[in-house]
C-alpha cells in the first residue's frame, strides 16, 4: 500500500522534472523568439490563472468572473514598477515621464548586485501587484460575496469592466499612462524560469487545497448549509479563497506583462475571462492538472499548431477554404467535441498522481 | 442538581402572518435525552432552526449552558404584524442573532431531516472536515504544513470516531455510496466530530425501515453512554421516541400542547387528540 502510493509520486516527480528539463533545452536550443518557448511562456501564465480561477470556481464553488481586472491590476503594477527610469521619460511621453520615479529591478540592483538584483527586484513587483490585487479583492469581496452564483458573476464582470475603463482615465495618466501603452520594461527569463516561477505558485495553492482550509473550501462548495451547520465560517472563507485566488489572479497578470513585452488596458476584455473560464471547464472543474494541461494544450494550439488552418497549409494539406478565421470555427468544433465526450473535462476532478493509482487498479483487477 | 443544557423562553417563531412557532418554553438537562414531536407541520424543523441560527426567532431567548445565546423580540413592521405572546419582555435586551457556526462553536451540534453530507468527499474527510471548527492554525500555517501535529492528532481522531461509529471500513469510499442508515449514522459522526456538548437530530429514523430504527435506536442510546452526550431530537417513529426518551415535547400548530415523561405522553387526552384528530361536533 505504502510503496504504490510513493509509485505514483515518484511518476508525477519524475513527469515535472522532464518538463522542467524539456524547458531548459528548449532555451538552449532555440532563440528566446522562437515559437515554441513564447508558446510555453504563455500556457505557463494561463495555467497560473486557470487554477487561480479554478480554486474559486471549482474548489470554493463561488462562479466570479472578475479575472481579467484583477489580471489588469497585477500588470499594470508589474509594469509600472519595472520600467527602467532611463525610458520612462519615453513611455510617459505625454504626462511628463510620470510620478514614479524608480524601477525595482534597479533599486534592487543597487545592493544585490546585477545578476540577482534585477531578478529579485521583477519577483517582489509581481508580489506587489499580488498583494494590491488581493487588497482590492478584500474591499470588492465586502458587498460581492453576500451574493449567489450568476449575480456574483455579473458584479465581478462589471467591477473588471469598470477596472478596465478606469485605468484608461487621463486624470491617472501619470501613474498608468491613461490609454497609452506601457512597454520597455524587463522579461524575468525564458521558458524555464516560467515554469519554474509557475511552479511554485500552483505548488502553493496545491498545498492550500490539500489543507485543511482547501478541504474546507471544497465542503461549502458541496453543501453550504451543512458546511456552516458544522461550524465553518461561510462569510470569512469564502473572503479568503476570494483574496487567495485574486493574489494568484494578480501574479498571473504580472506575468503575462512581462511575456507580452507591452501593457494595455484595452487587452484584458472580459473575452480573456471567458478563455480562462474556457480552460477551467474544459481542463475539468476542480481539477489543477486538469487546468495546467488544458491551458498548453489550448495556447500551443490556438497560437501554434492550428496556425497553418488560417495561413492556407495544414499538416501539408493545402486548400482554399484555409483562410483566415477558419482557426476558430475549427477550435469551436474541437470545443464541443470535448464538450459531448468529457462532460467533466478532460480530467473531471482527478489529479496527476490519480492517473497512475487507477491504472494501477484496473490492471490489478484484470489479473 | 442537574444542569440546565438548553433553555428556550418564549421563542416565537411568525413567517408574515403565519406563527409557526408560538410561545415554545422548554429546557434539556444534561445527559437527559429530550424528543420533541408532534403532527406534521407543527413546526418542529422550525424550532429547530431558530435554535441552531438558521432562523432568527421573531421574539424569545434561547440560552445555552446559561448563557443566553440567540434573543430577539419584535422590531419593524413586525412590531404591528406580530401575533405571538410577550411581545415586550426581551424589547429591553440586545439583540442576539448568531450564524450557525458560532452557535455550533459554542458545542451544538445538528444533523438535518435531508441529509445534507459533502457529496465529493470521503466517509473519512466528511468526518475530518467536521474538525475544521477545532483547528488553531491559520490559512499560511496549515497551507505550509506547520500544523503538522494538529493535523496527524485531528485525523487520529477521526479514525478513532470512525472506529466508534462502525464506519472505518468504508472510509475511503464516497459518502453518497453508502446504504442510507449509514449515510445516517455517518451524519451522526460528523456532528461529533466537532466535540458538541448537545447534539441535535433533526428526524433520524426518517425514511428507515423497523430494522433499521432499531440498530439506530441502540445507537443513539449507546452515543449517550460513550460521548457522555446530552440530545435533542425530532422524530416520528414513536417506538424510537418512546424507547430512549427521558422527557418529551409535543407541539402542535407551533404551541407547547403537553411535555413529560413517555408514560404520561401516551396517556395524554390532548396527544392523542392532536395525532387522531377530535370529532367537530363532540
Amino acid at each position: 500500500m505504502m510503496k504504490n502510493m510513493k509509485r505514483e509520486y515518484v511518476i508525477t516527480a519524475a513527469i515535472l522534472l522532464a518538463v522542467l528539463v524539456g524547458a531548459f533545452v528548449l532555451d538552449a536550443a532555440l532563440p528566446s523568439y522562437h515559437i515554441a518557448i513564447k508558446v510555453v511562456k504563455k500556457a505557463c501564465v494561463y495555467s497560473l490563472v486557470a487554477v487561480s480561477m479554478n480554486l474559486l470556481n471549482g474548489f470554493t464553488g463561488l462562479f466570479s468572473l472578475g479575472q481579467a481586472g484583477f489580471m489588469l491590476l497585477g500588470a499594470y503594477s508589474y509594469a509600472i514598477l519595472c520600467i527602467p527610469v532611463a525610458k520612462r521619460a519615453g513611455v510617459y511621453q505625454y504626462f511628463d515621464g510620470g510620478i514614479v520615479q524608480f524601477s525595482l529591478p534597479e533599486v534592487f540592483s543597487g545592493f544585490l548586485g546585477g545578476t540577482v538584483g534585477p531578478v529579485v527586484g521583477m519577483l517582489c513587483a509581481l508580489l506587489f501587484g499580488g498583494l494590491l490585487t488581493a487588497l482590492c479583492a478584500y474591499l470588492i469581496g465586502l458587498p460581492v460575496l453576500r451574493l449567489k452564483s450568476d449575480y456574483l458573476a455579473i458584479a465581478t464582470l462589471g467591477f473588471a469592466e469598470i477596472l478596465r475603463a478606469f485605468f484608461q482615465w487621463n486624470a491617472i495618466g501619470p501613474l498608468t499612462n491613461g490609454s497609452n501603452l506601457l512597454k520597455n520594461y524587463p522579461d524575468i527569463g525564458g521558458a524555464a524560469a516560467y515554469i519554474i516561477l509557475v511552479g511554485v505558485f500552483i505548488g502553493v495553492i496545491l498545498l492550500l487545497v490539500n489543507s485543511t482550509y482547501g478541504r474546507a473550501f471544497m465542503a461549502i462548495r458541496d453543501d453550504e448549509v451543512a458546511a456552516e451547520a458544522m461550524g465553518i465560517n461561510l462569510a470569512h472563507h469564502k473572503r479568503l479563497a476570494f483574496i487567495i485566488s485574486s493574489f494568484f489572479a494578480g501574479v498571473g497578470g504580472g506575468m503575462l506583462a512581462m511575456y507580452m513585452g507591452t501593457v494595455q488596458a484595452l487587452s484584458f476584455k472580459s473575452a480573456m475571462t471567458y478563455e480562462i473560464l474556457l480552460v477551467v471547464v474544459m481542463g475539468g472543474i476542480g481539477s489543477i492538472t486538469g487546468s495546467v494541461i488544458t491551458s498548453f494544450l489550448y495556447i500551443a494550439g490556438l497560437e501554434w499548431l492550428l496556425r497553418g488552418l488560417d495561413s492556407g497549409t495544414f499538416l501539408g494539406i493545402t486548400s482554399p477554404i484555409f483562410k483566415n478565421g477558419f482557426r476558430m470555427a475549427i477550435v469551436s468544433v474541437i470545443i464541443m467535441i470535448v464538450v459531448l465526450f468529457f462532460r467533466k473535462g478532460i480530467m473531471g476532478d482527478r489529479e496527476l498522481p490519480d492517473l497512475f493509482r487507477k491504472k494501477e487498479k484496473k490492471g490489478g483487477g484484470a489479473k | 442538581m442537574s444542569e440546565i443544557v438548553l433553555k428556550l423562553e418564549n421563542v416565537t417563531m411568525q413567517f408574515g402572518g403565519v406563527v409557526a412557532v408560538d410561545n415554545l418554553s422548554m429546557e434539556i438537562n444534561r445527559g437527559e435525552i429530550v424528543a420533541l414531536i408532534g403532527p406534521n407541520g407543527a413546526g418542529k424543523t422550525t424550532a429547530f432552526n431558530t435554535i441552531t441560527g438558521v432562523y432568527e426567532p421573531t421574539n424569545g431567548q434561547v440560552s445555552f449552558l446559561g448563557k443566553p445565546i440567540v434573543r430577539n423580540h419584535p422590531q419593524g413592521k413586525m412590531k404591528k404584524a406580530y401575533k405571538g405572546a410577550e411581545a415586550d419582555k426581551f424589547a429591553a435586551q440586545s439583540v442576539l442573532n448568531p450564524t450557525p457556526d458560532k452557535i455550533t462553536a459554542l458545542g451544538m451540534a445538528r444533523t438535518f431531516q435531508n441529509i445534507r453530507l459533502w457529496k465529493t468527499q470521503t466517509v473519512f474527510d466528511n468526518v475530518l472536515i467536521a474538525k475544521h471548527m477545532l483547528k488553531t492554525s491559520n490559512v499560511f500555517s496549515a497551507t505550509f504544513r506547520f500544523n503538522r501535529a494538529e493535523e496527524a492528532e485531528q485525523r487520529k481522531e477521526v479514525a478513532e470516531l470512525l472506529e466508534i461509529v462502525g464506519l472505518s471500513d468504508v472510509r475511503s469510499e464516497l459518502a453518497t455510496s453508502l446504504p442510507y442508515g449509514k449515510q445516517r449514522r455517518l451524519e451522526i459522526a460528523r456532528a461529533l466530530a466537532t466535540k458538541p456538548k448537545l447534539l441535535m437530530l433533526d428526524e433520524p429514523a426518517a425514511g428507515m425501515n423497523p430494522q433499521e430504527t432499531d440498530e439506530l435506536t441502540a445507537f443513539i442510546a449507546r452515543i449517550r453512554k460513550d460521548f457522555d452526550m446530552t440530545i435533542l431530537l425530532i422524530e416520528h417513529h414513536m417506538d424510537l421516541v418512546m424507547d430512549i426518551s427521558d422527557r418529551i415535547y409535543v407541539i402542535d400548530f407551533g404551541k407547547l400542547i403537553a411535555s413529560g415523561t413517555p408514560e404520561e405522553i401516551q396517556n395524554d387526552q390532548r396527544v392523542i387528540d392532536a395525532y387522531l384528530g377530535v370529532e367537530e361536533d363532540a
